[in-house]
């Protein structure tokens, strides 16, 4: 049976980490592969590296750090920020990435995500979608871009929905009204878009417990979960993780 | 050390490949060319993308018959990873009806699970059962997790060449074995031990 992922992300900026894992024996919190070697080692599915740079040269560096990292680390790898090009998702590829997520170039261009499927294949294009409540109050969620700053006034099931009809292989959802508050995924957002797509769903934002984790699966029907701070400072380790989501009858791999 | 061929048709996750193979003391290198294939003990085909167009790239570059020489005449060990594995059969029909490597008896089809909660692409570690007493299996346990990512699967005709069988919405097949050829749905470069187990069994074919 397939099991419930549990990957942790971590932001990449000039190809080092800027939150790191604050383990003692960790020599550079900053390096991308001792961190690699961290939550390789504690059992975890997938890394996500999301490269907050998102410049020209950034995207050298960022190539550089992923072939650093499948150099040493044999798991899962997904890639995300800046990639609006198929060279960007192409040399990622090549460089150890198995998947690619993209945001804000899907929003600009939609048939982007077409022509990425087509040509890399569907099950490694991720696209992430950053929601939040509707400002003007009314039922629902809207998307934004470019890191949260810029409204695009569209729905995010909606969204996704197409995004998936376009061939995107993954949705990595982040509940932006969560993001870093420690309160808990937004569940009726993440089971929203779970529900309305038959592709797998990664859900994100807000998780401080492990329950908020098993919630995300059980009610908010996600196929995976993501979570940078609870792991990045040491509250919790993956296996802990893994032990609550098995402990509540989730299928995990331990 | 065995020097072994990475394929490079324009499709895949090539270092990855390289870097595990590395890691196990085997001597990998990238190639282009298929020339360079009669200087290697085995050969591996990587592969992400679809199936058409990873048969057009093949056969662009005149690998299809330098791969039915090494694996079929020469029988040297020959593994397809992924979409690698999905090459081997008779045809596929991704986006259309195409003709494969046919070197597994079979057809390349979706992965239909009839159930909403087994999403498509299967995406993640799932287990592999069915591997006691196959070669590509010797020091993995039955039963293990390997790491996918794919929405279609191989149906091969005749079910000795099965090696390992996995269940996503309904059963499919995870990996073939036919003496030399042999292929893995799953990405063994990137399914930690036991995928490095794995590969570990290919190089002592």
């Amino acid at each position: 049976m397939l099991k419930t992922r549990i990957i942790p992300c971590l932001d990449i900026d000039k190809g080092r980490v800027v939150k790191g894992v604050n383990f003692v024996d960790i020599v550079d919190a900053g390096d991308p592969v001792e961190q690699a070697k961290v939550y390789n080692d504690q059992g975890a599915d997938e890394l996500c590296f999301l490269d907050i740079t998102a410049t020209h040269e950034g995207r050298d560096t960022i190539i550089h750090m992923v072939e650093e990292v499948a150099d040493e680390v044999f798991m899962p790898m997904t890639v995300g920020g800046g990639i609006s090009e198929i060279s960007h998702i192409r040399n990622l590829l090549n460089a150890g990435a198995d998947k690619v997520s993209i945001n804000s170039a899907a929003v600009k261009n939609p048939d982007f995500v077409k022509e990425a499927a087509d040509k890399c294949g569907n099950q490694c294009i991720v696209v992430a979608i950053d929601a939040k409540a509707k400002e003007d109050g009314s039922e629902g969620w809207e998307i934004f871009t470019h890191g949260g700053r810029k409204g695009t006034g569209i729905d995010a099931v909606e969204w996704a929905v197409r995004m998936a009809e376009y061939g995107a292989g993954e949705i990595l959802l982040t509940s932006m009204d969560r993001d870093g508050t420690k309160q808990g995924f937004n569940l009726p957002l993440t089971r929203a878009v779970s529900d309305a797509v038959s592709i797998p769903v990664i859900a994100s934002g807000g998780v401080g417990t492990l329950d908020h984790l098993v919630d995300g699966v059980k009610e908010g029907h996600a196929s995976a979960v993501l979570a940078a701070s609870i792991f990045h400072f040491g509250e919790y380790t993956i296996a802990e993780a893994k032990q609550a989501m098995a402990d509540a009858g989730i299928e995990v791999r331990i | 050390m065995k020097k072994i061929a990475i394929i490079n048709y324009g499709l895949g996750n090539l270092s990855s490949v390289y870097n595990a193979l590395e890691f196990i003391g085997a001597d990998p290198f990238l190639t282009e060319d298929h020339k360079e294939l009669e200087q290697c003990d085995g050969a591996i085909l990587p592969g992400v993308g679809a199936f058409g167009d990873g048969m057009a790239h093949l056969r662009d570059n005149g690998w299809v018959d330098a791969i039915h020489e090494f694996a079929l005449e020469k029988q040297k060990p020959f593994l397809g990873i992924c979409l690698g594995m999905q090459l081997l059969a008779s045809s596929g029909t991704e986006h259309g009806d195409f003709d494969g490597l046919d070197l597994i008896k079979g057809t390349v089809v979706k992965l239909v699970t009839g159930d909403r909660s087994a999403r498509i692409p299967h995406i993640g570690w799932n287990s592999v059962s069915g591997t006691d007493g196959k070669k590509s299996y010797v020091d993995i346990e039955n039963g293990q997790d390997f790491y996918f990512v794919h929405s279609y699967v191989l149906e091969p005709e005749d079910d000795a060449v099965v090696s390992g069988k996995c269940s996503h919405g309904k059963e499919f097949i995870a990996s073939v074995e036919k003496d030399n050829i042999w292929g893995a749905q799953y990405h063994p470069e990137k399914s930690q031990k036991s995928g490095l187990a794995y590969l570990q069994n290919f190089l002592k074919v």
